[in-house]
């Protein structure tokens, strides 16, 4: 099973990665070596099989919903690449409205 | 050679413990003569990714003071290393990744406020692949890490610092990570014990998320007693980690010493002896078979039907779980931020920068398994026959209490060998991704050495939350061996 230089450039887009031109035909290469692989799964029958998401599964736990603070805010908002009074800081994501 | 009183080749935690306690030696000489090994061994080795002496001796010497007032602690002065993919406040956390090289954690993980309240102190952050991603270390973002006993090969990974730090006496012990074989492949491949838990049995808040269904925190040690210390240490129900377990787990150092003569039913998978496993390895399991046989136990062959998909299950899984955890790298709220013309390529532009060739193969693959159209194929189809792995095991438990398993079909390969085809990369981990899948403890325990003495590896695997079982096994293995685990350039610091 294939996945041509178009999907793979898809594929980048969904998951919000920038590819070169030389990466493209890389990953397509190796990526549908890989997939290859994978369909040997079809050989086995698991029409009436459940799947399992995690190993083991218990209740999901509940506790109250009380507010716990944080107490080194400061430590966190350190590690942002731009701030401005608290805020993280993007490049603008609305258009300037028109005839400005 | 060193001027300290004590042989470092010869300590263990264990040891260490009982000379801090005695009074013969203090927690700040012990650190010293660590961070004099890190200078001098690791710049062959690449082990550490961040080493802090200022903040290693001021521990140190808060734990001698500590114990000059009576204090108590079970790891009190005990120098340890510790994955850089695991939370320490206020140190650095890359998971050699750039995308994460100038984040310091905010917070401590659980593990790390377990080990900090027994007194532990820490001499540094180890190697990994990236987000703990690959078998060999080779693809940390900064440098790879080399196999102790021969620098040419690949210490294993992505756990390679730790076990190649643990095994040069460079700390006493080292906690790592184990998705795939992160813990278990290292410790075989640098020739010391690691394990991994039970699914739930340690929280994983402040490990930084690769697969969440399939991540454990677990120890490295010198020996199985120490192992089975740092297990009973950072084990135990966390509210903070939704996937914990509530489970009362017994005394772990306890059960080694009441379980000296336990006779156990041993389970060797018939699927596990395949061909293109290595002459050495097999040779060096069917001893371990005999061995086992000598101390009473009762060996049989079982069958684990569904063994040969499971590369295939784990590479549909661990990548679809990663591409959505690792969605949090966009460059807002911490990491690499590369300027785009807007949002959107900003976002490309930093992750594309940030992460490295297999963290952003594995991010596609992922991606793509999850992707309408390719979802039911891929994820659900993988996300059934890991039932059918788990199935298998627990069909296995209902005969023997244990089952016993080489590590890798290899002993540890060169730097190189691997890494342009990345299939043959993934299918070095097929003895190790079933117990991950089934959510099993499994630790690796030094069995030998090939005949050009590179370490060798055997698997102990037990059922859900017999981690005690697993321990008591490789301890009287353990002594029935008595092999030395000091590779010989570590003589002659």
């Amino acid at each position: 099973m294939g996945i041509d230089i178009k999907e793979v450039y898809k594929i980048a887009h969904l998951a919000r990665l920038e590819l070169s031109e030389n990466e493209g035909i890389t990953y397509s290469a190796e990526l549908s070596k890989i997939l290859d692989y994978f369909s040997m799964l079809n050989e086995v029958e698991t029409s009436q099989i459940p799947p399992t998401f995690h190993p083991l599964t218990w209740d999901t736990p509940f506790r109250e919903d009380e507010v716990k603070p944080f107490a080194d805010r400061e430590e966190i908002l350190k590690n942002a690449p731009e701030l401005w009074e608290g805020m993280f800081v993007v490049p603008k994501v609305v258009k300037a409205p028109q005839g400005s | 050679m060193s001027t300290y009183s004590f042989d470092v080749n010869e300590l263990t935690i264990a040891k260490a413990f009982n000379l801090l306690e005695e009074g013969k030696v203090t927690s700040y000489e012990l650190a010293q003569a660590l961070l004099e090994r890190i200078k001098k061994l690791d710049p062959k080795i690449k082990a550490f990714l961040y080493v802090n002496e200022e903040w290693t001796l001021s521990q140190a010497k808060e734990a001698d003071e500590k114990r000059k007032n009576g204090e108590r602690g079970r790891l009190l002065g005990i120098p340890l290393s510790i994955k850089d993919n695991i939370l320490i406040k206020g140190h650095p956390t890359t998971c050699a990744s750039k995308i994460l090289q100038n984040y310091l954690a905010p917070y401590d993980a659980y593990v790390i406020t377990k080990l900090k309240k027994e007194g532990a102190i820490f001499l540094g952050k180890t190697n990994l692949d990236e987000f703990a991603m690959g078998s060999s270390t080779e693809n940390s973002g900064f440098f790879p890490t080399k196999n102790p006993w021969d620098l040419e090969r690949v210490p294993g990974g992505s756990s390679g610092g730790s076990a190649a730090a643990t095994v040069c006496r460079m700390g006493l012990g080292s906690l790592g990570s184990d998705t795939g074989g992160s813990i278990r492949q290292p410790a075989s491949f640098c020739g010391v014990v690691g394990m991994k838990p039970t699914y739930g049995l340690v929280s994983r808040f402040g490990l930084v998320a690769f697969a969440s269904s399939l991540d454990q925190i677990g120890p490295f040690g010198l020996t199985v007693e120490d192992t089975a210390l740092l297990l009973e240490v950072i084990a135990g129900h966390d509210t903070y980690d939704s996937t914990s377990a509530k489970v009362d787990m017994p005394s772990f150092t306890q059960r080694l010493k009441e379980g000296k003569k336990v006779k156990f039913k041993i389970g060797v998978p018939k699927e596990y002896l395949l061909d293109g496993l290595h002459p050495e390895v097999e040779q060096n399991f069917k001893e371990m078979l005999s061995l086992l046989i000598k101390l009473g136990h009762q060996v049989k062959e079982i069958s684990l039907p569904h063994t040969k998909y499971a590369v295939a299950v784990y590479y549909i899984i661990a990548p679809a779980e990663a591409a959505s955890n690792l969605a949090r790298y966009d460059g807002v709220k911490y990491g690499l931020r590369v300027e785009g013309r807007n949002l959107l390529e900003m976002y490309k532009k930093s992750r594309a920068h940030g992460f490295g060739r297999e963290v952003k193969r594995r991010i596609m693959l992922g991606t793509y398994a999850l992707s309408a159209g390719y979802y039911e194929a891929f994820y659900l189809k993988a996300s059934k026959v890991r039932t059918l792995i788990k199935q298998d095991f627990l069909e296995a438990f209902k005969e023997v209490d244990l089952l016993v398993t080489p590590v890798s079909p290899t002993p540890p390969f060169k730097l190189g060998e691997k890494t342009a085809d990345p299939l043959q990369m993934y299918l070095s981990d097929i003895f190790t991704i079933p117990v991950n899948l089934a959510g099993l403890p499994g630790l690796s325990l030094p069995s030998g050495y090939t005949q050009t003495g590179l370490p060798l590896g055997l698997q102990i695997i037990g059922a859900h939350f017999k981690d005690d079982l697993v321990l008591t096994l490789a301890y009287q293995l353990e002594k029935a061996l008595s092999l030395t685990n000091i590779p010989p350039l570590i003589k002659e610091v």
